[in-house]
């Protein structure tokens, strides 16, 4: 036992003596878990440049994010939808929105015996959301469908059931296409699905893993999601007409049409453009404009700068993320550069 | 209770350890009800502005509109209370048997590693229930366990409708698994425990083993088992994840185990992180605060119970 005791006490100090002397900063930043795997990926590169800069970040969630941010526990704040005009009053002082990340959500669906990939209007995607499609061999699908062989089975829809920044651009994205889902549902991370066969599951890999095990099953998932795991995912007839599939090319194509995205005026869904794929959308970081301490505004704004510039976002590719298009890196600079440091 | 004095009264000198004893053995018992307590408080102070806006009809209205700021808690209500009721059915049932079996029937060298294996069940994560339960039982249930119960009771409401895999049903088979291991360790120490005189004495009247297993044992444990099942059913109220993955989510009430529900304690799991509005926040604090009285109702009801069982004897 002592022996023990004292081999502990070796080993502590041994890795004691290892950890680098000097006073490292340490930002920490909590939200979006959409963000987290983006940001592991890249704070971790940046720490190897970097060696005296760590990053943490809490995946806790949007909404505990941007309550972390409110109450000054952390340095940054993320969060798939900006903060809202009362969120910004509540944090006191002025705050800068910077866009850092694209997402997309793919239709995924599960039709036993079916190989040709299916193709939908964003009106029919908006009418099986409804509940007024409810088969799949419905007029409204066959005849987008021609030469497929869509089997009489009841529609299951599948949504997020944990409120998500991607139920948010889906339904963003609804109720832009839709009046009826507009006036009846709504834009929300969390909204009251209408769909009589409505099934909620938790996170992408639980509707994934819903649409994989139910026949007959439709649901959004995550590009990143989809791509990894090969999953069916339909076309889509974007506002310009063309059939465009969910990728990175075409989510960034959304993303460009509209360069000067603001934390007010941020959704592009339904982006006007041959190649653009209609269920996009930003992920968010939010700074003070004027932090108290300058030393870590200083590496903040190296860190941030370095994110949504050319180095930070090509490692978004390699996580399945979407890299910010180069007019909206500009833009989020050009946004950041107002920080005091 | 036969009047034993106690070590106080005969004690003329309380050593200073012992006082010290007491301190700490008291303190720790209020502590505990300190802590149960702020709970309490803390939950009624995070949900005062939802109570306030929405008033009692929060618990029988049934929307549930994030976007419209539209909340009540019914469906989760009911959700929660028949996912549980029908874990502990089926854990009960089967539990007990096991409990019988094992402290009774079976021979030594299988009811050792047999009892292990069941409470090692109580060791499983719960988040590996639920991917269970997501990847095999709900298409288990959606292919073979549905359609045999809709052919054999789908006259019953219980059984009707379309089958998703995912529901009532299924999350009340995964909690019935997760609690199984509290039944019937408890009801196996309670039924061991029963004095051996009263077996002897049924087996020398004439007694078979299975008439003297559910006819003289297992009344003679029955306070002891019901405990063991409300323990059961507590842990069985307030489960999150597993139930989260296999229940789908739908915040409506149905008559039948098929349909897709949602539990207290699955909505607030989903939807705490990512709530931005303080109504919103507070509404998800108020879900919790029901589960929590629900909670005490439940064990409240089953020590009136237990009591009034006692009494009769």
């Amino acid at each position: 036992m002592r022996s023990f005791v004292r081999w502990f006490a070796t080993a502590a100090l041994a890795v004691a003596l290892t950890v680098p002397a000097i006073a490292a900063t340490q930002l920490t930043g909590a939200g979006s878990s959409f963000d987290y795997p983006f940001f592991s990926k890249a704070f971790y590169i940046y720490n190897q440049k970097n060696p005296d800069v760590t990053v943490n970040y809490q995946s806790i969630g949007s909404g505990g994010g941007i309550q972390q941010f409110t109450a000054k526990n952390v340095d940054f704040g993320a969060s798939d939808v900006p903060m809202n005009a009362g969120e910004l009053a509540r944090a006191g002082q002025p705050v800068l929105q910077i866009p850092v990340t694209l997402g997309g959500a793919a239709i995924a669906y599960n039709l036993p015996g079916v190989t040709a990939t299916l193709k939908l209007t964003r009106q029919a995607i908006a009418d099986i959301y409804l509940g007024k499609i409810l088969k799949w061999n419905d007029p409204q699908i066959a005849k987008l469908n021609k030469g497929v062989n869509l089997p009489d089975t009841a529609i299951v829809v599948v949504h997020r059931s944990d409120g998500s920044g991607t139920s948010y651009i889906f339904t963003d994205f609804l109720s832009h296409v839709s009046p009826e889902w507009k006036s009846k549902v709504g834009t929300g991370k969390s909204v009251s699905w209408p769909a009589p066969s409505a099934v909620g599951a938790k996170g992408n890999e639980g509707v994934a893993g819903q649409v994989r095990s139910t026949p007959g099953a439709i649901g959004y998932v995550e590009l990143a999601y989809v791509v990894e795991n090969k999953m069916p995912a339909a076309t889509i007839q974007n506002r310009a007409g063309k059939w465009v599939a969910c990728s990175e090319d075409t989510v960034a194509a959304a993303a460009a049409t509209k360069p000067e995205v603001s934390p007010t005026s941020f959704s592009i869904v339904d982006a006007p453009g041959a190649n653009s794929y209609p269920i996009s959308g930003y992920s968010w970081v939010m700074v003070y404009k004027k932090p108290s301490d300058s030393n870590r505004a200083k590496q903040l704004y190296n860190v941030l700068s370095w994110l949504v510039g050319p180095q930070g976002q090509s490692n978004a590719k390699s996580v399945d993320y979407v890299p910010l298009p180069v007019n909206v890196q500009n833009a989020a600079s050009s946004t950041l550069r107002q920080m005091q440091r | 209770m036969s009047e034993e004095p106690r070590f106080r009264r005969v004690a003329r000198f309380v050593s200073p350890a012992d006082r010290g004893f007491a301190a700490v053995v008291y303190g720790g018992s209020i502590l505990f009800a300190l802590l149960i307590i702020g709970l309490f408080v803390e939950l009624v102070l995070g949900s005062w502005p939802s109570i306030v806006a929405f008033g009692p009809s929060f618990i029988w209205k049934s929307a549930w509109d994030p976007v419209s700021s539209k909340f009540g808690a019914l469906p989760m209500i009911y959700g929660t209370v028949v996912t549980s009721f029908t874990a502990i059915l089926l854990a009960g049932f089967v539990g007990i048997m096991a409990a019988v079996f094992l402290a009774d029937f079976a021979p030594r060298w299988l009811a050792t590693p047999l009892s292990f294996l069941i409470e090692l069940l109580a060791a499983v994560p719960s988040v590996v229930y639920g991917l269970w339960g997501l990847f095999v039982l709900a298409p288990f249930v959606r292919t073979t366990i549905g359609p045999i119960l809709q052919k054999t009771l789908g006259w019953t409401p219980l059984f009707s409708g379309p089958i998703y895999g995912v529901g009532l049903l299924t999350a009340g088979i995964i909690l019935a698994l997760m609690i199984v291991p509290t039944v019937t360790a408890i009801s196996r120490d309670v039924i061991a425990a029963i004095q051996r005189d009263l077996r002897e004495a049924s087996m020398a009247l004439g007694a078979t083993k299975w008439e003297t297993a559910t006819r003289v044992v297992l009344p003679a444990a029955r306070v002891g088992i019901f405990g063991a099942c409300v323990l059961a059913l507590g842990r069985a109220l307030g489960e999150t994840i597993a139930v989260t993955m296999v229940i789908g989510n739908r915040p409506e009430i149905s008559a039948s185990l098929f349909a897709p529900s949602y539990t207290l304690a699955s909505v607030i799991a989903n939807e705490f992180t990512e709530a931005t509005t303080s109504i919103y926040i507070s509404a998800l604090i108020e879900l919790g605060l029901i589960l929590f009285v629900v909670s005490i109702v439940v064990n409240a009801l089953a020590r009136l119970m237990i009591w009034s069982v006692r009494g009769s004897q």
